[in-house]
């Protein structure tokens, strides 16, 4: 599972390196990633009778990472979903993107999307999937933002990773306490025997955030429809078929283990029953088709949260057959409508007239995608819905009438705007509200067969498993026993007899049939109910609001003036530490003052010059003193025998200087004249504190190293365990180090090892912290540049009026 | 930016040309020795392990040859000496230190655990190194990068009012 992984990204970077001269065919390239995984689920289904695959490897040991995979049926149910749709997806974006410069970026991306949902439906420990999770909400950011020149998409990107991103670290929060709860991150573990208590239950909560806002439900669904700025087949792919049934993915994992006692169901019930009447509810008037599909997937969702929040085996049932209906009707959909806004470059069904005669066989894959999503008989949505009806009119459901009225209700709306859809894309009988001209079905091109291929794909194959919807009993019995539900012996079946449920839906086709009919009238209803804040305001307001504080408080904390700065840092320095130091008493053992003869003339060179340093009026001379200051102490440590820290320190100071001169340039010789005493008092006491301070603080850690230390302080911090057998704790770290320099890690330089190799893992961090500090550099010079450009004063200017003020 | 155009240089720009014309004599011992301090930089990040040096120490050594060349001859000589971006160089010496830290991943090991390699090179003869050398080579890159990202943002003649 590992290696289907790493396909994806081996292929992610071969379409990004190679795919330079191949424009559009580059995702012929791509599909290789989504072919290799259906190839895996053809042959993993063969050996999957023997129980679950899993795959372990050692990640970070020492924090409990391990990258953990679990291949079960349910798991491989989704993981052929995202393989074969990805790869219908592909071909199908062969045609449709044009060959410009950013394609090899789409394609990239698009595969590492890809990637990442194959790792998340198949990863068994909760940090892992949380990192694949993470890295579809990040790639769906930079897919939605594609078209990074247009504002709309660009926020419609920052909105959806805003609120996925938020969702997602409360999840990792929920993750977490559950993990400790449990006393591992094993999913499997975890939900075999699942923990209990309040701690739970409030763990529980924040990972339903996470799927809820994953899966755009109310009252976090406004993302989705601002995410269909995105280009079609990735909205197809993500934001249909597989991300946003990311959420339902984990919520169908936990529900069997923990929807029976807390605040579970009624949280996944309500957001989901709520999600099933809002999504039809708006889609029913939406005139760009688009947005049409975009309000239906939430109301859709809602649905699969409702059939796999409540844990009961016969409404899973029914979730496992949506799941795969709706991925299949949904994704061909989408491919219609991308091939209708490439050819006509509209999607308003007000300007849309006669496509259905122009092009018969884009029009025949549409009516089937569209029963099949309305639910008629003999499509796979059917199917599902009947089972859907039928496990709701269980009475051990809770509160079953009540999910049972929305989701007639809801079902009511999708026949409705399935309809409207049809109608919309190619009826010939035209609302002529808008002033906008009307695109004729026969002065368009027609799409390329290849082109409708995908679409009308997926639509037949919701026709063929309508029909012998039996070939899935198998696989939706295996998934459910995957999930955890007792043995359950699933018929599926076109014809279940003359039953309530089949009364409910041709009640439901009735009544949506009746609603399509009297659109005109409906349309008038909606509009005229007056609709209280929206999902998409009131997350505007909260980002306007977040901006707001954030700028009230930059504002007192950031007063914009150097010395205030380094005041702060500098009392800081000295307090904070430094009274626990004094605190602490005296020092432990009796210190010697002078080791060399050297090191007393070294020390009055350095005091001169940093007094003189303080003292002088050209800011050139202050450098050079400061200067040496640093080559002094370079002096010190060739003294004491540490050339490596010498080294080291000649050379900061030499490129110190360097720095220092060339800002230098930009800033007048002297320093502005002192308008008065007092103010100089207050510098001057932190600078003699902050020496005191450094003074006492080398004195105090001079007289630790060499005395035994307790184990607890060497065994904080990641120092890898080695195998020559000695223990830790009895020793002191520099002489820990010391001994084990030449025989473990091979070398002599002491100071080199420990970090490259003891503390590897600080010098990672502080690597990181160094790249993130030059990048910080260059962007605030380039900021500086464009506001000089614009006329904006300059820092430089401001460090002058701090020197005069002071 | 409008370095050729003679008209459009703004006074600082004028000090630098001016500058390098004045010294043409340090200009040609430092162009001489920039290459040699390279090499002592690539030295001490190889000896680094046994010896006083190191990565961090090998790209400060680095930097400082660019930033001896860059005081002599400008920005723009610099930029024409070394020709790979700052930004590559930051970038570049944080994949290798990942990449480094992961290897040993790769067969069973911890993250950042170290291997200590002997082989036959030829010419040379039996050699031996630590993995831990690679993760010093992302260091170096990295440390080698900030400071060329420092001087070039400094050294920019436009960069102040």
């Amino acid at each position: 599972m590992l290696l289907t992984v790493l396909v994806y990204v081996l292929v992610a970077l071969a379409v990004a390196l190679l795919g330079r001269s191949l424009g559009s065919r580059v995702f012929w390239i791509a599909a290789i990633g989504p072919l290799w995984t259906v190839g895996y689920c053809v042959w993993a289904a063969s050996a999957l009778g023997s129980g679950p695959r899993t795959e372990s490897w050692n990640w970070v040991s020492a924090l409990g990472l391990t990258i953990e995979f679990r291949l079960d049926w349910f798991s491989l149910l989704l993981l052929a979903l995202v393989g074969s749709i990805g790869t219908l997806v592909f071909v199908y974006s062969v045609h449709y993107f044009p060959p410009d410069r950013d394609i090899r970026r789409t394609a990239a991306v698009l595969t590492l999307f890809a990637g990442a949902m194959a790792g998340l439906v198949t990863s068994d420990n909760l940090l892992l999937l949380f990192t694949f999770w993470e890295l579809t909400s990040i790639t769906s950011f930079l897919l939605i933002g594609s078209n990074d020149e247009s504002s709309s998409a660009r926020s419609a990107a920052t909105q959806a990773l805003l609120v996925t991103g938020a969702g997602g670290l409360a999840m990792l929060g929920g993750f977490v306490l559950l993990g400790q709860a449990a006393g591992t991150y094993s999913m499997s573990s975890i939900l075999s025997s699942p923990p209990s208590g309040v701690v739970v239950d409030v763990a529980l909560v924040l990972v339903l955030i996470g799927a809820l806002t994953k899966s755009a439900q109310v009252p976090f669904h406004a993302w989705l429809p601002a995410a269909m700025a995105a280009p079609t087949p990735i909205s197809a792919y993500l934001h249909s078929a597989t991300m946003v049934k990311a959420g339902v993915y984990l919520v169908a994992r936990f529900a069997p283990a923990f929807a029976v006692d807390g605040p579970w169901r009624w949280i996944v019930l309500g957001a989901g029953s709520a999600s099933v009447l809002l999504g039809g509810y708006r889609a029913l008037r939406q005139n760009d088709l688009k947005l049409l599909l975009a309000y239906s997937t939430i109301g859709q969702l809602g649905l699969l949260m409702v059939l796999f929040g409540a844990g009961l085996p016969e409404l899973a049932l029914a979730g496992c057959v949506v799941l795969v209906a709706h991925a299949a009707f949904k994704a061909s959909l989408f491919m219609v409508v991308g091939i209708i806004d490439h050819q006509t470059h509209t999607r308003d069904i007000r300007r849309l007239v006669g496509l259905a005669r122009r092009w018969p066989a884009l029009f025949w894959a549409s009516l089937l995608a569209a029963a099949s999503m309305a639910g008629l008989p003999p499509l796979l949505g059917f199917v599902g819905k009947e089972e859907a009806f039928d496990g709701l009119l269980q009475p051990d459901v809770p509160a079953h009438l009540v999910l049972l009225a929305a989701v007639v209700l809801g079902s009511v709306f999708t026949v409705a705007y399935s309809a409207r859809f049809l109608w919309g894309a190619f009826g010939d009988d035209v609302d002529r509200t808008g002033d906008a001209a009307v695109v004729e079905g026969s002065d368009v091109p027609r799409p390329l067969p290849s082109f409708v291929a995908a679409p009308a794909l997926l639509a037949l194959v919701g026709l063929v498993l309508g029909i012998i919807p039996g070939v899935m009993s198998g696989l939706v019995a295996d998934s459910l026993a995957a999930l955890g539900f007792d043995e359950l012996a699933v018929h599926l079946s076109l014809w279940h007899g003359l039953n309530t449920a089949l009364g409910l839906s041709i009640l439901v086709i009735a009544a949506g049939a009746g609603l399509f009919v009297m659109r005109r009238r409906v349309e008038r209803v909606q509009a005229a109910v007056s609709r209280g804040p929206s999902a998409t305001s009131v997350y505007d307001a909260l980002v306007k609001g977040l901006v707001d504080v954030a700028g009230r408080v930059t504002s007192v904390v950031q007063s914009g003036s150097l010395p205030v700065y380094l005041m702060v840092l500098i009392v800081t320095l000295v307090l904070v530490p430094g009274i626990p130091l004094v605190l602490a008493g005296s020092l432990g053992r009796s210190v010697e003052w002078i080791d060399s003869p050297m090191q007393p003339v070294i020390g009055v060179i350095m005091v001169a010059s940093a007094c003189a340093a303080a003292l002088v009026r050209r800011r050139f001379a202050a450098v050079l003193l400061l200067g040496t200051v640093g080559y002094g102490m370079a002096a010190l440590f060739i003294v004491q025998g540490a050339p490596d820290l010498a080294l080291t320190q000649i050379m900061v100071e030499t490129l110190g200087v360097v720095a220092f001169v060339l800002v230098l340039r930009h800033l007048p010789e002297g320093f502005a004249p002192t308008i008065s005493r007092p103010r100089r008092v207050g510098p001057a006491v932190a600078g003699v504190a902050v020496g005191l301070f450094v003074f006492w603080f080398a004195l105090a850690a001079s007289s630790v190293t060499g005395t035994p230390t307790p184990s607890a302080d060497v065994v904080d911090g990641p120092v890898p365990t080695r195998d020559s057998g000695e223990r830790l704790a009895d020793r002191s770290l520099a002489e820990e180090f010391l001994a084990r320099s030449l025989p473990d890690a091979h070398g002599r330089n002491v100071v080199n090892v420990i970090i490259v190799d003891f503390r590897a893992f600080d010098t990672l961090g502080e690597i990181t912290v160094l790249l993130i500090a030059a990048l910080g550099v260059l962007a605030l010079i380039r900021i500086d540049r464009r506001e000089e450009s614009e006329g904006v004063p300059l820092a430089a200017e401001s460090i002058d009026t701090e020197d005069a003020r002071r | 930016m409008n370095e050729h155009s003679p008209i459009e240089q703004t006074p600082r720009e004028r000090a630098d040309s001016e500058m390098s014309r004045r010294s043409m004599i340090l200009d040609v011992v430092v162009r001489s020795e920039f290459h040699v301090l390279l090499v002592v930089s690539v030295y001490l990040l190889f000896a680094g392990h046994n010896q006083p040096g190191g990565g961090f120490v090998g790209g400060l050594v680095a930097a400082s040859a660019c930033a001896l060349r860059m005081a002599t001859a400008g920005p723009a000589e610099l930029r024409r000496s070394v020709r790979v971006r700052p930004m590559v160089l930051l970038g570049g010496g944080l994949v290798v230190a990942s990449v480094a830290a992961l290897a040993a991943l790769w067969d069973g090991g911890q993250l950042l655990q170290t291997r200590y390699l002997t082989f036959d090179l030829p010419v040379i003869g039996p050699a031996s190194m630590s993995t831990a050398f690679f993760f010093d080579l992302g260091v170096y890159l990295l440390v080698l990068g900030s400071m060329l990202a420092v001087l070039e943002v400094f050294g920019e003649p436009e960069a102040g009012p």
